[in-house]
């Protein structure tokens, strides 16, 4: 700021100044849209109790109340009781603490597969739309491919042939097979971009192709991948859950998805044992409602043409 | 009017050179080739200001593309200074830097999301030269935009129509190019924006020493800022001279009816073609005016004893240089001035 008293009037900004200006004003823009949204604050309460309970999950129960060998004094399959607000499992564990540490896993699962598939995704859609020839056909074609293999077979057939489950390998397999959707709606928006005078202008301007799809493709469709991110995420919560209940998930976490898989197996369901089954349910429900909830918001937000004034 | 012949001569040195160039389009489903330009000729001088008018779809576009190497012809070449223009990436990017595009719609050709000034730094960083703000600055306050700093964090939607297109210019301008071919620069804007606009290009061109290539529809605007006419024709020139010559004294009967309807041009009877552009899929045969040719059409031809030549003999086509010249059968070949 010394700077400031050798040059007066025209203030000189660099560049970097001027980038940083930019971002705080529309970041202000964008949360006094969002904020004004009922249905994306509700979304975002949501999401936000979940998240607060799964970072706290070794605050408030300790992770050996999930170790069997420690639970052995407890009564299996107890009701809702004073000492466990949510019964206890077959183990005799309490379901609340598994519950809990279940967030984490399904959140952590749902975050991680989604990135990976909103980066497949926007890479694969941008390239598919911006070459125009043999690679934008081979991309759009791999991405046609991926689309019409029925999910569920193929996520089986990927998680039995990478072999050793654990979290990271239910996050590639659900990342690779989540990102066709993304491609298309990406390649579509980048179509409509490319016809823009703007990417001519860039052309001639002497931008390379990767300048190109970075500097003016990639500002242009982020909103829109953004906002299909925060609904795939949800999508991938779902299938994490219906992999664990198929029983491909990993058998030592802890996931929402599994406590159904061995609920149904100890057949809580036939014994009236609603304390195990609804409450994996309900929250799998929920935090997919919160994602949903925020994802349209934020299309609506970021999308002036779906804004409704 | 001297100084304009003067500087308009283009026998002095060609900056552009256009020889013999051909550009087509694939139809879709069986709509056969369409030969957007069909053999086109152009000598552009240094610090000349050349019109290439026409009505649309007459190829003027094209032409405009392919000189900034975005469209690549089927035959013949664009030359700049002498050198054919290269299609690889690092040729065209060097050339690209001498030779500069503004388009016809300001509004498009910003980017949304980038403000004025990382639309006007966009060239001098792609190109990675020294002191882009200051650059940034000047070529803003050449293009009129001042003081330029007051404008460095506004967005496109924020400016008005002429102001973005001043923006456009002063990114053309930043890379500090040779030559600036613009296409249609000031259709989109209203008029009093529109003469500040031509002033602008003008100014410059006595500033900066610039050439300019300006495509337009507009007669009005050609005799106001050109030295040189280029009139095209579904992919031909069909009449180059002088401004003066050309609309002083039209020799083709296409220029003529182009003309005719020019609100300022007074005493003129308005001669109003019939049909649109004929497919360029599909080019008449023999003269390619001559279904819609006015003196065609009134037995002029007849009468001069070439109406067969107009329907069947294909015309040579126009040099790239020489005096006022125009591909007519009614109008004889050579430089000289032609009796009415």
């Amino acid at each position: 700021m010394r700077r400031a008293s050798t040059v007066t009037t025209p203030r000189k900004l660099s560049p970097y100044a001027i980038a940083r200006t930019r971002r705080k004003k529309s970041l202000q823009r964008f949360a006094q849209a969002f904020f004004g949204q009922p249905a994306g604050v509700i979304g975002l309460v949501i999401l936000s109790v979940f998240v607060l309970l799964a970072v706290s999950a070794p605050l408030l129960f300790d992770r050996e109340m999930l170790d069997i060998t420690k639970t052995l004094g407890n009564e299996s399959l107890e009701p809702p009781n004073g000492d466990f607000w949510l019964g206890t499992d077959e183990n005799g564990r309490s379901i609340l603490a598994v519950l809990v540490w279940g967030a984490r896993a399904s959140l952590v699962v749902g975050l991680a597969a989604s990135l990976i598939s909103m980066v497949l995704g926007t890479l694969i859609g941008i390239g598919s739309g911006h070459y125009t020839g043999l690679a934008g056909s081979a991309l759009q074609r791999l991405t046609d491919w991926f689309l019409v293999i029925p999910f569920i077979p193929l996520v089986v057939v990927l998680a039995a042939v990478l072999g050793q489950r654990g979290l990271g390998t239910i996050v590639l397999v659900l990342g690779v097979t989540s990102w066709p959707g993304t491609a298309r709606l990406v390649r579509a928006q980048t179509l409509s971009v490319e016809g823009r005078p703007y990417l001519e202008r860039a052309k001639v301007l002497g931008d390379s192709d990767w300048q190109q799809m970075t500097k003016h493709v990639l500002p242009n469709v982020m909103p829109l991948v953004i906002a299909n991110t925060t609904l795939t995420v949800a999508i991938v919560i779902l299938s994490e859950t219906t992999l664990a209940f198929l029983g491909l998930g990993d058998p030592f976490l802890d996931s929402w998805g599994t406590m159904l898989d061995k609920a149904t197996g100890a057949g809580a369901a036939s014994t009236g044992a609603w304390w195990y089954l609804l409450p994996p349910g309900i929250c799998v429900i929920l935090v997919v409602l919160a994602f949903t909830l925020i994802g349209r918001t934020l299309e609506v937000v970021l999308n002036p043409r779906l804004g409704s004034e | 009017m001297s100084e304009r012949a003067a500087v308009g001569s283009v026998a002095s040195e060609p900056v552009i050179e256009v020889d013999d160039l051909v550009v087509t389009f694939r139809g879709r489903r069986g709509g056969g080739t369409a030969r957007a330009l069909d053999g086109v000729n152009l000598a552009v001088g240094r610090g000349e200001i050349v019109a290439l008018v026409g009505e649309s779809g007459c190829g003027k576009t094209t032409l405009a593309r392919s000189i900034l190497g975005l469209e690549r012809p089927a035959s013949g070449e664009v030359r700049f200074q002498g050198e054919p223009l290269g299609y690889g990436g690092r040729a065209l990017k060097a050339y690209r830097r001498r030779v500069q595009l503004v388009l016809q719609d300001p509004t498009g050709s910003l980017n949304p999301r980038q403000t004025v000034y990382e639309a006007v730094a966009e060239g001098p960083r792609v190109h990675r030269m020294a002191d882009e703000s200051g650059r940034v600055v000047k070529a803003l306050s050449q293009a009129g935009i001042r003081p330029p700093e007051r404008f460095f964090l506004r967005y496109p939607h924020e400016l008005s129509g002429g102001q973005r297109q001043r923006v456009v210019i002063a990114g053309a301008l930043a890379l500090n190019p040779e030559v600036i071919v613009a296409d249609e620069p000031v259709s989109s804007l209203d008029a009093s924006v529109r003469g500040e606009i031509l002033a602008l290009l003008l100014q410059l061109r006595e500033e900066l020493e610039l050439t300019l290539l300006v495509v337009t529809h507009d007669l009005g605007l050609a005799w106001n800022i050109a030295d040189r006419l280029v009139v095209m024709y579904l992919g031909r020139v069909v009449e180059d001279g002088t401004t003066e010559q050309v609309l002083n004294n039209p020799q083709h009967p296409y220029t003529k009816a182009l003309l005719s309807v020019v609100p300022e041009m007074e005493q003129v009877e308005s001669i109003v073609l019939t049909g649109e552009t004929p497919d360029c899929a599909r080019i008449p045969t023999g003269c390619r005016f001559h279904p819609r040719c006015p003196a065609y059409a009134s037995g002029e031809a007849e009468a001069a004893g070439i109406a067969a030549d107009c329907r069947s003999r294909e015309l040579p086509i126009l040099g790239a240089t020489g005096g006022h010249r125009a591909a007519c059968w009614l109008v004889p070949a050579g430089d000289a001035p032609i009796p009415r």
